[in-house]
């Protein structure tokens, strides 16, 4: 399939908007973590489904970049193969599973367990790019917040938690300083993957396409997860393993397996799972 | 089990065949021609157009079939393909009071100048099912003895209380100009400025009126309805009169970089409402009335009338009114008028999340397991069957 068989441009998006929203992702690399507003447009596919994340990538993609798309971690769910069929049908790359071989992966919900390097670029589909939104639901006092570096009222929200369930009670999308300066959402990536975007090699871009925001981690940059001295931040840990390639280290997916209780872990990235399965064949 | 909550290419495929299916019905049945669905359904029509602010009946048409009649997948099936057109430039200000008026009505005055014009409307219809239109390829009745045009539609009942002679035009001053010529409306002053895009740039608050104007003619009608009827319940109550509502053609003209004058382009058919709003004033300024505004593509009354309480409501800042209800906040409004990015993200909830969930889960059980620890250690040794099932899940997670 060459290029494109459909009557758009290159990667859906027109050279005019892919240029706007390059700037806005030089600002947003400029300035890790801020919120830089950009003319989001209206994609065919619906808001809060990723067309925050397909607008970046649309943006940086280019003809020998090979893309992968997952889904809460897993390369086979409807989203991510919808989305990954949207590319390879109007920009015509070429796609693929395997973390190590993607140059532009984007995601919802997940950072690969495998390490990123340097030459990959991370896209983040963002439902509420605003980590004071449910505190300050008001934009205009948001920003202001962010303005000024008053944060307070995320700290206390976190101490609430501790004294009402004796834990910080976000399990996902939890909030992260980055640079030392701003306050970010990582998108509702689960806190397990939060450490992942320490010093990542990798470039991470994050898009909202509802909210009009995009934002960015650039690589080797500082980010830690709030917490408190003596409550530090803490990762998921699981007293099973994977059933299918035995990892105690990865995110594990819970699928139940009867109507009795029965259940099963299962690695949430599915290409971690088929890649360790795979070299332990290899090993046998 | 595992493999039923993933789904392949082949089960998305199959699933949009399903879809095509659903739509499409009896097959005995004729297809609907877009030609029918445009000439007799022009409200459908008018809205998806409005709130996908394009003006073109055909694909408005072609998207109410390609829906199955799902309005909103309709509206959102045009936005999407409008934002992949050019925009080639700003029209020169619609002229509405030089509009071939089809229907004109103000509830503030019994006879104005034009006078009133009913046009088409389903005011006054008695709301009985016409089982004449049941009996298909039967005419419907035309109510009344009076002047009924031939009508170019046929579930729509023209009737006109104008009796005015065809081939002398009749002109429609506006009612609100009217009232500003006598220094009792506030006039709305032209700030000059370039026009922002909405759909081009982002909104940014304190937004202008502009832009709140853009987003009320994109935003969803029942939202609007409800917003504006909440300001008539008290929240945010702004004294409306139907000032004004005038539905028909007007000329839309073009000012290309190239020519230095305007050229028609085209005539579109549009419903403005004006509303005449609660009275300001102080010791320097004499009191007047001020205005809501709506418009919108086609034949699209409850819309206007929304939009124009909304407006209204949204300048409550610019009249130093306190903001106390949901229709004057400028965020809450503009942020959650458009019906695009509302069904986009309230729907978003049927992708998958468990990844979310399972770390949720994961929480919710270790402030469980801790509670329960702690539950022990108070009562030493408990029997209760809460305690031993919250003890036997943990043994099983």
């Amino acid at each position: 399939m060459n290029a494109s068989a459909e009557p758009y441009n290159f990667a859906y998006l027109d050279e005019q908007t892919k240029r706007m929203i390059r700037r806005a992702l030089l600002k947003a690399v400029a300035i890790p973590g801020y919120q830089v507003p950009f003319g989001g447009r209206e994609m065919p596919l619906p808001y809060g489904w990723g067309t925050g994340g397909m607008q970046l990538t649309a943006a940086i993609l280019g003809r020998d970049d090979v893309l992968k798309v997952i889904d809460q971690g897993a390369d086979d769910t409807t989203n991510a193969v919808s989305i990954r069929r949207f590319f390879s049908r109007t920009a015509g790359v070429r796609t693929t599973v395997d973390t190590t071989e993607a140059t532009v992966i984007q995601t919802r919900h997940r950072i690969p367990e495998t390490a990123l390097a340097n030459d990959q670029i991370m896209v983040f589909q963002v439902p509420i790019p605003e980590p004071l939104r449910f505190i300050e639901p008001s934009e205009t006092e948001t920003k202001t917040m962010h303005a000024l570096n008053d944060y307070g009222v995320m700290h206390v929200k976190l101490y609430e938690d501790i004294a009402r369930y004796g834990h910080i009670a976000t399990a996902y999308a939890y909030p992260v300083l980055v640079d030392g300066r701003y306050v970010m959402d990582p998108s509702p990536i689960p806190k397990f993957d939060n450490p992942k975007l320490h010093r990542s090699a990798a470039l991470m871009l994050f898009g909202a396409g509802r909210e009009k925001r995009l934002y960015a981690v650039p690589p080797y940059t500082e980010v830690a997860s709030l917490d408190f001295e003596d409550h530090p931040f803490e990762i998921q840990k699981w007293d099973h393993s994977c059933a299918i390639c035995g990892s105690t280290e990865s995110f594990l997916d819970e699928i139940i397996t009867d109507d009795k209780g029965s259940r099963e872990f299962v690695c949430s990235d599915t290409d971690y799972c088929a890649q360790r399965v795979a070299q332990a064949e290899v090993e046998k | 089990m595992y493999v039923a909550v993933k789904g392949g290419e082949a089960a998305i495929e199959n699933a949009h065949r399903l879809l095509d299916q659903k739509r499409r019905g009896d097959t005995q049945v004729p297809p609907l021609s877009l030609r029918q669905i445009a000439e007799q359904m022009p409200l459908a029509v008018a809205r998806v157009m409005s709130e996908g602010s394009l003006y073109d009946r055909e694909l408005a048409a072609l998207a109410i079939k390609q829906s199955a009649g799902d309005l909103l997948e309709a509206i959102f099936l045009l936005r999407a393909y409008r934002t992949t057109l050019s925009r080639y430039c700003v029209s020169v200000p619609l002229q509405t009071e030089q509009m071939q008026v089809e229907r004109r009505i103000s509830a503030t005055y019994k006879d104005l100048p034009g006078g009133q014009l009913l046009g088409p409307t389903f005011d006054y219809t008695h709301r009985l099912l016409d089982f004449t239109l049941q009996a298909e390829g039967e005419e419907p009745l035309t109510s009344g003895g009076e002047s009924a045009q031939p009508a170019p539609d046929e579930q729509v009942t023209i009737t006109t209380s104008d009796p005015a002679a065809a081939d002398d035009v009749p002109h429609f001053p506006r009612v609100l100009d009217i009232l500003a010529q006598e220094g009792l409306m506030r006039r709305e002053r032209d700030s000059a400025a370039a026009v922002p895009d909405i759909t081009r740039e982002p909104l940014d608050f304190p937004s202008n009126r502009m832009q709140r104007l853009q987003a009320l003619a994109r935003g969803d009608e029942g939202f609007l309805l409800a917003l504006g009827y909440s300001t008539q319940r008290g929240y945010g109550r702004n004294h409306p009169f139907a000032g004004e509502i005038r539905i028909g053609f007007t000329e839309v003209w073009l000012e290309p970089e190239e020519l230095d004058f305007a050229v028609p382009v085209g005539d579109i058919e549009v419903t403005e409402c004006e509303m005449v709003n609660q009275f300001v004033g102080s010791k320097e300024e004499p009191a007047q009335f001020t205005r809501g505004y709506g418009l919108a593509f086609g034949y699209n009354e409850r819309k206007v009338m929304g939009m124009a309480l909304v407006d209204r409501a949204l300048c409550a800042n610019d009249y130093d009114e306190e903001i106390t209800s949901p229709a004057q906040r400028e965020e809450f409004v503009l942020m959650h008028c458009d019906n695009v990015e509302a069904a986009g993200f309230v729907s978003h909830l049927k992708l998958p999340h468990y990844v979310d969930f399972q770390a949720e889960l994961e929480l919710i059980r270790k402030m469980r397991k801790r509670d329960d620890q702690t539950r022990r250690g108070d009562e030493n040794q408990s029997d209760s069957p809460a305690v031993m099932a919250a003890q036997q899940e943990e043994k099983r997670a």
